[in-house]
């Protein structure tokens, strides 16, 4: 689903990303561990298209298309969702109504018909109930005034709504306690399918074991210093990253 | 190339899209002011003679004005050579004016039909719902054309007519409130208006009655080297209830051309009015050229105890806005409200806000302004709250956001509060924000584009205004706001 090839990215003067190669196969749960400032965030940013990165060299390939001269809004059209570490606040607009115009846009850019008012609100309801979201969550102002673990659920909330077919996670799980971080890996476990594709980045393991990744990388200086299945996590929970620097 | 040009083609389009000019036969009055174009104005409009002199004394006073036109405000624009003015320009058809409006020039409906107002009333008793009944009062350059529904208001005792038929019909009414809530000489440009205004709109609700439908008024620029000068009075007797509503359009030109208006609103004990404006006059060209000088002064008495007066604008057009509608909250338990929305985008310049004056028992104000500046905009928030010592137990709310789109704009809040009463209460809070390039990623990763991304972060901003407009005026304005913001980012 989607291969990155050579990839090489610097903000201004600073490397970030190195020479990564990376291969993400339809159906898996792939996770990135690393410490912090090891380039992981920069990664997600880079696979959704924020500006202001150079790309030096290498490609991303998304089914078979190099997405690097996308915009972020195809990419999403095409199917790349990012769950953001940081949700931003939009004040005056309803959840419910920005979720609406978000996939009314990639329908239009699909050629699609726009959504049923009544089918949407009543899949909107549906979702958010499985997720324990009150109901007042679909007409609040979007994650403005949210709590951090409401965020991050408005985000697998989107997430499930707009049913993407690469997801990616950026450390979801920051600031959560044990009941959000359940709730979110209940949904991102019964999402995940052999159809779609999860790219988890994080730096615990507690998610992990909830959602019992097929492959786990480990992240350092902008590229991966070693690979592994889910035991990995368990390795890296004893002796820390240190092991691998 | 092809692609070049179908995007200028676009870019045009999307302008200004009420930029058209009609081809109608006109008749002007000569260039310049002096007593003759007064005499000429008030000549063509039969006025008794009266209005006439009134008209003389406010001319002899601007005249005489050291004053000039206002420096203080933060606006930039080139002298306004009143000589190079027409001070009349009327279809020609109004030396027999139109009895019915099935004598009123074709290609005059064909103009609003244009501007999407429907000035035929089978048009609007073919829609939905009675609910959605408007009736429009239509005023091209200096003359009112049409004023829908006449009959059904007048049932109830409501006159809704132009501001000449007003004089003809109810001297009584027009000689009783004209001037009182704006002095002639109030300010450089009402002085100017109270010599020259053409026409505008009139509007009494007799007591206990409650307007059935929205009052609207389509004010139309459409002759060069013409300025408009309207002139609305709208009076709301004891407990009586009226919406009103106005819009306004202007072809584009490269001369700035002068709009300075004078509206006065007369609530009596137990009234409400709640007067709102989409002002999309054109605005200029990118690099500021052309565009109107809107010069205007809305103002608004709460006379008698527990009335109300409520003000919502919308302002996307202008070159230049210069505009404070104010309410004087003379009525015990009174209450004030102004809502705003102004956007200045490409090289716009708007210095707007209100004035709330506090001089009954318990009166209280509400203030939220939402100034949007885009491209080189320059937007100012000017505002005054004077609490006088009579004004026991008085409250004002002042809410003051400013939202920045791009490095080129700049916004300004300036406010005045003047509290002499010590049992009062007023707050203010204000804010400045820009569109991060967080919040757009975010919606862009969503799938929204920029651009829509911009307008949808705006529409939010503005939410709290937008939804004090009527229902159809609301959804005209949200895509208003997208339109004016074209260009705006990228």
């Amino acid at each position: 689903m989607l291969e990155i090839r050579n990839l090489s990215v610097s903000v201004g003067d600073t490397d970030i990303i190195n020479n990564l190669n990376l291969k993400i196969t339809k159906g898996k749960k792939v996770a990135i561990m690393g410490p912090n400032g090891s380039g992981k965030s920069t990664l997600s940013n880079i696979i959704s298209g924020k500006e202001g990165y150079i790309i030096k060299q290498g490609e991303i390939i998304f089914n078979d298309q190099n997405i690097l001269e996308l915009d972020p809004e195809e990419r999403a059209a095409n199917g790349i969702y990012l769950a953001f570490q940081y949700p931003v606040e939009i004040p005056g607009i309803a959840n419910s109504s920005f979720l609406r115009t978000a996939l009314n846009s990639i329908r239009k850019f699909n050629g699609q018909e726009a959504l049923d008012t009544r089918v949407f609100l009543d899949e909107c309801k549906l979702v958010s109930e499985k997720l324990g979201l009150e109901k007042s969550f679909l007409s609040r102002d979007l994650n403005a005034g949210f709590s951090g673990g409401e965020k991050k659920k408005n985000e697998i909330f989107h997430m499930l709504m707009m049913k993407p077919k690469l997801c990616i996670l950026d450390e979801i799980d920051s600031g959560l306690d044990i009941d959000s971080l359940k709730t979110i890996a209940e949904g991102v476990a019964q999402y995940s399918n052999t159809e779609n594709a999860m790219l988890i980045i994080t730096h615990y393991q507690r998610l992990l074991d909830y959602i019992k990744p097929d492959e786990v990388h480990i992240f350092k200086q902008g590229t991966i210093v070693k690979s592994g299945d889910y035991g990995l996590v368990h390795t890296l929970e004893k002796e820390g990253y240190k092991g691998f620097l | 190339m092809a692609t070049v040009e179908t995007t200028k083609l676009v870019e045009q389009a999307s302008e200004y899209k009420y930029g058209f000019t009609t081809d109608i036969e006109q008749e002007f009055a000569p260039k310049g002011l002096n007593e003759g174009t007064i005499k000429f104005i008030s000549d063509k409009k039969k006025e008794p003679s009266w209005l006439l002199e009134w008209r003389l004394k406010a001319f002899n006073s601007w005249k005489n004005r050291k004053d000039g036109s206002p420096t203080w405000a933060n606006l930039k624009y080139k002298d306004i050579d009143y000589q190079d003015i027409h001070y009349f320009a009327a279809p020609k058809s109004e030396e027999d004016k139109p009895k019915s409006l099935e004598e009123v020039d074709p290609e005059l409906l064909r103009a609003y039909d244009k501007l999407g107002i429907p000035l035929r009333e089978q048009e609007f008793l073919a829609g939905i719902s009675n609910s959605h009944k408007v009736a429009v009062d239509a005023v091209f350059d200096s003359v009112s054309v049409a004023t829908t529904f006449k009959n059904e208001l007048s049932k109830l005792g409501i006159i809704f007519c132009s501001f000449s038929e007003a004089v003809i019909n109810h001297p009584e009414l027009v000689k009783k409130y004209l001037g009182t809530v704006v002095p002639t000489n109030d300010n450089y440009f009402s002085n100017l208006n109270s010599a020259v205004f053409s026409d505008g709109s009139f509007v009494y609700i007799p007591p206990n009655v409650k307007c059935p439908m929205e009052l609207s008024t389509y004010f139309r620029i459409n002759a060069e080297n013409t300025g408009q000068f309207e002139r609305t009075l709208i009076i709301a007797d004891k407990h009586s209830h009226v919406s009103y509503l106005e819009g306004c359009t202007a072809p584009m030109r490269d001369e700035n051309q002068l709009h300075a208006a004078v509206v006065e609103l007369v609530a009596l004990e137990g009234a409400e009015i709640k007067y709102s404006t989409v002002q999309n006059w054109y605005p200029g060209d990118k690099n500021g050229v052309g565009g109107i000088y809107n010069f205007v002064t809305k103002r608004g008495i709460c006379a008698g105890n527990n009335s109300k007066i409520s003000w919502t604008q919308v302002e996307t057009g202008s070159s230049v806005t210069w505009k404070y509608p104010s309410v004087i909250l003379k009525g015990d338990n009174s209450k004030g409200e102004f809502y705003s929305v102004a956007l200045s985008n490409k090289c716009q310049q708007a210095d707007t806000g209100t004035k709330m004056m506090h001089i009954g028992k318990n009166t209280s104000s509400t203030i939220v302004s939402k100034g949007i500046s885009a491209g080189k905009g320059q937007q100012t928030y000017r505002g005054l709250v004077n609490i006088l010592p009579g004004a026991t137990n008085s409250k004002n709310f002042t809410q003051c956001d400013s939202l920045l789109i791009g490095n080129d704009c700049g916004a300004h809040t300036v406010p005045y509060i003047n509290v002499r009463n010590k049992e009062s209460d007023v707050a203010h809070e204000a804010t400045t924000s820009k569109i991060s390039d967080e919040q757009l990623f975010y919606c862009r990763q969503r799938g929204i584009s920029e651009e829509d991304a911009t307008a949808l972060i705006v529409n939010g901003f503005c939410r709290e205004v937008l939804k004090n407009l009527p229902m159809e005026f609301a959804v005209e304005a949200k895509k208003l706001l997208e339109l004016s913001l074209e260009g705006a980012v990228g």
